[in-house]
């Protein structure tokens, strides 16, 4: 036991006193968080648009009031030929145009019927749509409130109801998936890292020669990765409770039995990437390239997994990550309990077990 | 030592290491006496390093017998463990802790209380006039210093055998007589070195020296006696007309 605090109070210095390790382990969730809450929000606002009048009357300019007025749409200055329109295309600062024809409000009123014409940035397709879906919804709310449709004898209404997420809040999705990263990056590049640093520097064969057992040089490199995990993930559950806005629904308790239960798995994972390589850059390309990039495109939460051919949703179903995400989505966001998340559960310590084990056992294997 | 009765610190009887068809260790026998000062001396390729290995509890014998400071190589590796001290060629203290955090996190790997570490650590400190750097970090240091600072470590748990492998590569003469006088010292303790170098001035200093070629030990003897078998006034010549005979190359 005083051999074992001995060794994990000199893994907290390490950890202290590297100034790359540090920013890794608190600057990282910080900037994630509000990079996945803030920047890389897949919400449309404020985009650049700008409007052809050649009508000029009542009716044209009373949508183009209704546009402006929007939050989507930043109203850029009105420009006067089509050129001006593609001008402003190219240099980026719209990303939609507006054009009615001579005479809007003429036809509309003589025949019932007039045109207008909607161009948008096809480069985004996503974005496209909706802002065509937004044009639309606010020209046929106009036309509704000039002339209210006539009653039909029979109509179908759809009662639209956003489940679990009723503001629509953008940052809620990501959430889970920086807390699965971010687990990721810290405990199995860190923890690999820190392992592979002793080979590097030779001390592990102090190490080895000591009457440490190896297991407990496992346990006392683990150790204070773990304990900084859970300091993270309180950083981090404050951090999107506070900043984004994402309170969480489910048991917090539960929440946190889970992660540590990730984390294990992340821990297993870095303590078996130390055993295959001698060289700190390896290490840490391995667990960037070969964790942290399939977290990010197979656990979900950038991409949909169900769009994806089945090869790729077949590597989802024996990422750890994939498991973790469905499960803090399940209680952080709908507030589900253990009942409904009990098959993941099991996956997943049926994962961080035999990682463990093999971690364990490839460590012992070195030795002779 | 209740186990020894002969008072040997380390005791080889045709120990052998075999990966595959290729003998890294070719049933070396060899003794040495407690105190004792005992040069491993072998061109790089030689197998002093698999040799130490096996003796360092690191790895198992594929067949021979051993035992070091009375325990068995195969069945005591734990307690083989607890009574030795082992600094390698590459430096092996923690850059990033200070002199004083080095010295706990060793003497808490084995297993000293807190006091003990406390007494030995000033006491170590004052020896090596480090008193001012205590508080420094490791990295901070010079080389030489490092180096006394790392052996010094080593026997901080005061074991009854102390294996050095190549502790003195890169070090200035100056400092590595230093280093010696802290060996000499080491060894007037009662602490038997086992020491592997390439340098032919320090084998010069051992009390006796083996010189292992292509896996098997080839000579054996103090540094005088092998001067006279060879007829020459020399170590450098005694090891040159022994290394000649390797068939294998070195790694």
């Amino acid at each position: 036991m005083k051999q074992l605090l001995a060794f994990i109070r000199k893994e907290f210095y390490h950890v202290f006193r590297d100034k790359r390790t540090l920013l890794i382990l608190f600057g990282l969730p910080v900037v994630q968080i509000v990079l996945f809450g803030f920047a890389l929000s897949s919400e449309v606002k404020n985009i650049g648009i700008t409007v052809l009048d050649n009508a000029h009357d009542n009716n044209s300019e009373q949508i183009i009031y209704r546009i402006k007025t929007s939050s989507y749409f930043l109203l850029r200055d009105p420009v006067l030929s089509f050129r001006d329109i593609e001008e402003k295309f190219k240099d980026g600062s719209i990303k939609c145009a507006i054009i009615f024809p001579p005479d809007f409000g003429g036809a509309l009123s003589h025949f019932g019927k007039a045109q207008v014409q909607i161009i948008t940035d096809g480069s985004d397709p996503n974005t496209a749509t909706i802002l065509v879906n937004y044009l639309t919804a606010i020209i046929s709310n106009y036309q509704q409130q000039m002339k209210p449709a006539p009653q039909l004898s029979y109509q179908i209404i759809p009662q639209i109801r956003q489940l679990y997420n009723v503001e629509q809040n953008g940052s809620l999705n990501f959430v889970p998936g920086v807390i699965a990263l971010i687990f990721m990056i810290v405990c199995t590049a860190l923890t690999s890292v820190s392992v592979v640093r002793e080979k590097e520097m030779g001390t592990m064969e102090i190490l080895l020669v000591s009457p440490l057992k190896p297991i407990l040089i496992l346990i006392a490199k683990a150790i204070p990765y773990l304990v900084l995990s859970i300091v993270n993930f309180i950083v981090i559950m404050a951090l999107s409770a506070y900043l984004l806005n994402v309170h969480t629904r489910g048991s917090l308790p539960l929440i946190f039995g889970e992660s540590i239960i990730f984390i294990i798995t992340c821990l297993s994972l870095g303590l078996l990437i130390s055993n295959v390589t001698n060289s700190q850059q390896i290490a840490m390309l391995i667990s960037l390239m070969g964790m942290m990039l399939p977290t990010i495109l197979f656990t979900g939460f950038m991409f949909p997994i169900e769009n994806m051919p089945w090869i790729f949703q077949a590597i989802s179903h024996v990422i750890p990550s994939s498991y973790y995400y469905i499960i803090i989505k399940a209680v952080m966001l709908k507030g589900l309990g253990f009942s409904y998340i009990w098959k993941e559960t099991l996956i997943l310590t049926g994962m961080a077990v035999f990682l463990l084990t093999i971690a364990l056992k490839n460590f012992k294997i070195r030795l002779s | 030592m209740k186990n020894n009765v002969n008072n040997k610190a380390i005791i080889c009887e045709k120990l052998t290491k075999q990966f595959g068809d290729f003998k890294a260790v070719d049933q070396i026998s060899f003794d040495v006496n407690q105190g004792e000062i005992f040069g491993f001396l072998g061109a790089n390729g030689a197998g002093k390093t698999t040799a130490m290995r096996m003796l360092c509890g690191l790895s198992f014998p594929t067949s021979g017998k051993a035992s070091v400071a009375g325990f068995d190589v195969y069945r005591q590796q734990e307690k083989i463990k607890a009574s030795i001290g082992y600094m390698s060629q590459k430096f092996s203290l923690y850059e990033n802790l200070t002199v004083s955090e080095n010295i706990e996190f060793y003497g808490g790997v084995y297993g000293l209380s807190r006091s003990e570490i406390k007494t030995r650590g000033e006491e170590m400190i004052s020896k090596l006039g480090l008193g001012n750097e205590a508080k420094k970090l490791v990295g901070e240091l010079p080389l030489g210093w490092k180096q006394k600072l790392s052996f010094s470590v080593a026997i901080f748990h005061k074991p009854k055998i102390v294996f050095l492998d190549e502790p003195t590569g890169g070090v200035d003469p100056l400092t590595r007589r230093q280093f010696w006088d802290l060996i000499y010292e080491a060894a007037s303790n009662g602490i038997t070195v086992f020491v592997t170098t390439h340098y032919m001035d320090e084998a010069e200093y051992c009390n006796r020296i083996s010189v292992m070629v292509d896996g098997r030990v080839e000579a054996l003897d103090s540094p005088a006696n092998l001067k006279n078998n060879y007829n020459t006034h020399s170590m450098d010549e005694v090891f040159y007309q022994l290394a000649r005979r390797a068939r294998r190359t070195g790694d």
